[in-house]
């Protein structure tokens, strides 16, 4: 059972109060009659599945019920920051600096090094999408 | 039943008086009505339990929706209180039958007594004019049930995750959370009692759950006759 911290309601609550809704920070074209089949397509109904950090929507459903960010780590689970809607996040895949700094391990990458196997390393490795 | 045209509260919206008048000849029903017939809820009063749990039926339930600068001075104007500054914040005026509770940030639950909140809100319409608001009449969909005794905290403790210590729900502060398979808005209001919101389809129910939980203790759920 996590702790999640609700940005609006400015407390820790438990994870039964909250339902994930998605990848956050999607950019709906701004003139969809002008974008390719592919591009519309990709904005619909494609969504990245990084292992490792990822933004997420989540909502407050049992409490305030707003919609707010979270940038999560899939492969530990673990709840590195939440912010509210329309804020951009502090710690993404690129900066393992500031996520050194809060005291969460990493690897060169940016990748979380909890589990990987190095047999897999591979899987660690960013690939463009 | 009284109604109150677009013209009468300077808005484009019509509202109406949701407590039929004694002529109307309909009896209203409090959402605990199959919960009584059922025999899980007795009338007010009787021999003192560690835990007495009280609904009050057909208060006013109003949510108010907009900015909060502009509901502050409209609530504050015709309530005599102003909304809680802080998350979570719940309000009462100085007799204590009134609050104003913080559900999100542009959001508020106003709880009048019964009868009041037909007026309230024409004349918090009146007041708003313009503005970009939104208030609904939710009065019909939810009831109030009172926890008192020195147990209700220990039977909070089993069916709600928030935590219910001194620490946590402070007095003044009220919350929306899981109770049991449901959600309910508990409020703290003062030292000895909580309150819990409970939707009108979700009562019984959540009257069932209490008198489970609360066997251990001693607890009977009462209800004012209408």
């Amino acid at each position: 059972m996590f702790h999640i911290f609700c940005p609006y309601c400015q407390e820790y609550r438990e994870e039964e109060e909250f339902h994930p809704s998605g990848q956050a920070h999607l950019v709906r074209p701004a003139d969809p009659a002008s974008v390719s089949d592919e591009e519309w397509g990709d904005y619909l109904f494609f969504r990245d599945n990084p292992r490792g950090i990822h933004h997420e929507m989540w909502v407050h459903r049992l409490g305030c019920r707003k919609f707010f960010n979270i940038t999560r780590d899939t492969a530990t689970y673990e709840i590195l920051e939440t912010y509210r809607m329309g804020e951009q996040p502090s710690i993404t895949a690129a900066n393992a600096e500031v996520r050194r700094e809060q005291g969460v391990q990493t690897a060169d990458g940016g990748w979380q090094t909890v589990g990987a196997q190095p047999e897999n390393s591979r899987l660690n490795e960013e690939t463009p999408s | 039943m009284s109604e109150a045209r677009s013209e009468d509260n300077g808005g484009n919206a019509a509202t109406f008086d949701t407590h039929p008048g004694a002529d109307a000849g309909v009896t209203p029903e409090s959402p605990l009505q199959w919960s009584r017939v059922q025999g899980r809820v007795t009338e007010e009063g009787g021999a003192a339990e560690q835990i007495r749990v009280v609904e009050r039926p057909f208060l006013g339930h109003l949510v108010l929706r907009g900015g909060a600068i502009t509901l502050d001075e409209a609530v504050r104007a015709e309530l005599g209180v102003s909304l809680p500054g802080k998350p979570l914040g719940l309000v009462l005026d100085a007799e204590g039958s009134r609050s104003v509770q913080w559900v999100s940030p542009d959001e508020w639950l106003v709880i009048v007594p019964a009868g009041e909140e037909f007026e309230l809100e024409n004349r918090l319409r009146a007041r708003l004019g313009d503005a970009h608001f939104a208030i609904v009449n939710v009065g019909g969909g939810q009831t109030l049930l009172e926890l008192s005794g020195e147990k209700a905290r220990e039977l909070l403790m089993k069916s709600v995750t928030y935590d219910v210590h001194e620490h946590g729900l402070t007095v003044g502060k009220a919350v929306g959370t899981v109770f049991a398979k449901t959600s309910v808005v508990l409020r703290r209001p003062s030292e000895e009692r909580f309150e819990l919101v409970v939707r009108r389809s979700f009562a019984d129910y959540c009257v069932r759950w209490l008198r489970d939980a609360g066997r251990e203790y001693g607890l009977r759920v009462e209800s004012a006759s209408h």
